[in-house]
């Protein structure tokens, strides 16, 4: 009789094979597996890419700081004044005490002069150096007969500068800041590539402005947000408001621009009349006569920048960017916004939205901006469609991790389109992936 | 304060509430003024001083825009939900109108799952007398919970 082996790992945490299914059929396990979501963490987060971090003017002067994440790992971005003549440093590290591990700021903002960590009171410099810790020469004991002794202490070998924080390296272009835990990473511009470069510079042209922030905690895996926003199919038919009112939908001359991995990705449009026609046949989320008894949401004035340099063709009123792994920037008429992608385990993240606009917005501007936000956000006429409909195709893949989806609109090719009836950008994003993951 | 007046705005409020938690919300727009502001803001943003809602509607028309926006155009899982508010406090302004805060838990229940908490935080009110009724000029209800369970589809 042959025992039976024992078995150490519950199927979740081994990684199945994709097998010989394309690329625009991936498993329900991509979005559940524990033990890929760990390697994601470390490929993906960790190694090898820029993430994430926040914007310049969240903080202004010295000593500001704000905390942040990147993959899972607490991370905090800090200015340092430069020396006199010199710019100042903004530095990214990870909020994680280097003697116990604390994770030791816990205001999501602030200013300060350094970082004491509250269990042992080690003390680090803005830049991570530690400066100093108690009792690191011990104690001083006066013994009876008047003789001092030394008790505890840190052991000779025992070097400050080998004790920092760890420092991330740190990427600002734009007044946008990346850091990665990789020091051999690319440089953030080969990273993002010249075409996807030319509309992050596009947005980020001069000083910005924050108007806020909201915080949404979805649960599906991180994924599924990049891929909804490489998804130019959606938005005309789930999104009632795109298509009635014109702002996204499948006659528009649009653009799918990737980078030469097919890791990020562009959607670029413009808005029409929201008229009937071809593309509302059938459409059950068109409502011809809908009218807003209050258009001032809808108040979009056309700004100089929305234009590409050198092109031709009229300017476009929306560009989403995926910025893999963490990113998605918004540009939906006059609304702007960063919306960081936070993974917390497989089938959970949390979804951070910066919105901004221009340090010299006129106060209409600023009030337009914030109107066109009743779109954009966990209450948003637009986007609580997306965080609804995503939680609904994670729940499906929980329950039946072998089933695949069909992402093959427009084929299985992977190329940049001149139209947005297609899903060429998710199969990139997984023909990147796979090739990362070794899956 | 007269407790009469002080009736009367309490009323006001869980009048609001009723209306939100029932199967038909569209007399909410009813009780504020025609000119008017609703926000829905994160303690965040309101500590901060920063402008930014996820909801931040202008008029009596924006509010009857979001009922019909719930109704008809945001696809979302169907859910109940519930307000337990407290008391408020009340102060008579120089204008005649009032000022009012008070504190709200807002429970969600989907279809199939356990009731959780959407929102929990305090309105601040501004109330007036228009034709003999109290209406809202302004409420804003600034939540404690900014990091939200996914979306927020209903008024708060």
């Amino acid at each position: 009789m042959t025992e039976t082996p024992l078995q150490f790992h519950s199927p979740k945490t081994i990684t199945p094979a994709w097998g010989d299914a394309p690329t625009s059929r991936a498993p329900g396990w991509v979005y559940t597996n524990e033990a890929l979501y760990q390697r994601e963490m470390e490929q993906l987060f960790y190694k090898g890419h820029w993430c994430y971090v926040g914007l310049e003017c969240e903080i202004p002067r010295a000593g500001d700081y704000k905390r942040t994440q990147i993959g899972e790992r607490s991370v905090v971005m800090v200015r340092e004044r430069g020396r006199p003549g010199q710019p100042d440093t903004i530095h990214v590290l990870e909020n994680r005490c280097a003697h116990r591990g604390v994770a030791f700021v816990r205001e999501r903002s602030g200013n300060t002069r350094s970082f004491v960590c509250p269990y042992h009171q080690w003390t680090y410099k803005l830049n991570g150096d530690l400066v100093g810790l108690t009792f690191r020469n011990g104690v001083e004991q006066v013994q009876t007969d008047g003789s001092k002794i030394k008790q505890g202490g840190m052991g000779e070998d025992f070097q400050l500068c080998d004790h920092g924080l760890t420092k991330l390296k740190v990427a600002r272009r734009g007044g946008v800041v990346f850091a990665s835990f990789d020091h051999d990473v690319e440089s953030f511009e080969d990273y993002l590539g010249p075409d996807v470069l030319m509309y992050f510079d596009r947005v980020f042209h001069k000083p910005l402005k924050v108007l806020g922030i909201n915080r949404q905690r979805i649960p599906a895996n991180w994924k599924l947000m990049q891929e909804n926003i490489k998804d130019p199919y959606h938005p005309g038919l789930l999104h009632t408001w795109f298509v009635t009112f014109g702002l996204w939908r499948a006659d528009q001359k649009s653009q799918m621009v990737m980078d030469a991995q097919h890791r990020h990705a562009c959607m670029v449009s413009r808005k029409n009349d929201g008229s009937a026609g071809a593309v509302t046949q059938g459409v059950t989320s068109f409502k011809e006569n809908m009218a807003l008894q209050d258009d001032r949401v809808l108040d979009v004035v056309p700004e100089a920048w929305w234009q590409t340099a050198g092109s031709t063709e009229p300017a476009p009123t929306v560009v989403m960017m995926t910025i893999f792994p963490s990113l998605i920037i918004q540009q939906q008429v006059n609304s702007l916004s960063t919306r960081h992608i936070q993974p917390v385990e497989p089938g959970v993240f949390d979804f951070v939205w910066t919105h901004f606009g221009f340090e010299d917005d006129s106060e209409d501007m600023t009030r337009r901006r914030l109107r066109q936000a009743n779109l954009f956000g966990p209450a948003g006429y637009v986007s609580a469609d997306d965080g609804e409909v995503i939680e609904f195709v994670q729940q499906a893949y929980a329950a039946n991790q072998q089933a695949r989806t069909v992402s093959e609109m427009d084929g299985r090719e992977v190329k940049n389109t001149d139209h947005n009836v297609t899903e060429t950008l998710i199969r990139g994003m997984y023909r990147y992936w796979r090739e990362k993951m070794a899956v | 304060m007269d407790f009469q007046i002080f009736h009367r705005i309490l009323s006001l409020q869980q009048r609001y509430a009723q209306i939100l938690d029932s199967n038909d919300i569209s007399g909410w727009p009813e009780l504020f003024t025609e000119q008017c502001a609703y926000k829905l803001q994160s303690r965040e943003n309101f500590d901060a001083g920063h402008a930014l809602c996820i909801l931040n509607l202008e008029s009596r028309a924006m509010l009857r825009d979001r009922v019909y926006g719930v109704v008809n155009t945001i696809f979302h899982d169907p859910y109940s939900q519930r307000h337990i508010c407290g008391a408020p406090i009340v102060t008579l302004r120089e204008d005649g109108g009032y000022d009012a805060e008070s504190s709200y838990v807002v429970i969600r229940t989907q279809r199939d799952n356990m009731p959780h908490i959407v929102s929990v935080g305090r309105y601040l009110d501004r109330i007036v007398s228009h034709q003999g009724l109290l209406l809202f000029q302004q409420r804003s209800a600034i939540f404690d919970n900014d990091l939200l369970p996914n979306s927020v589809i209903k008024p708060i």
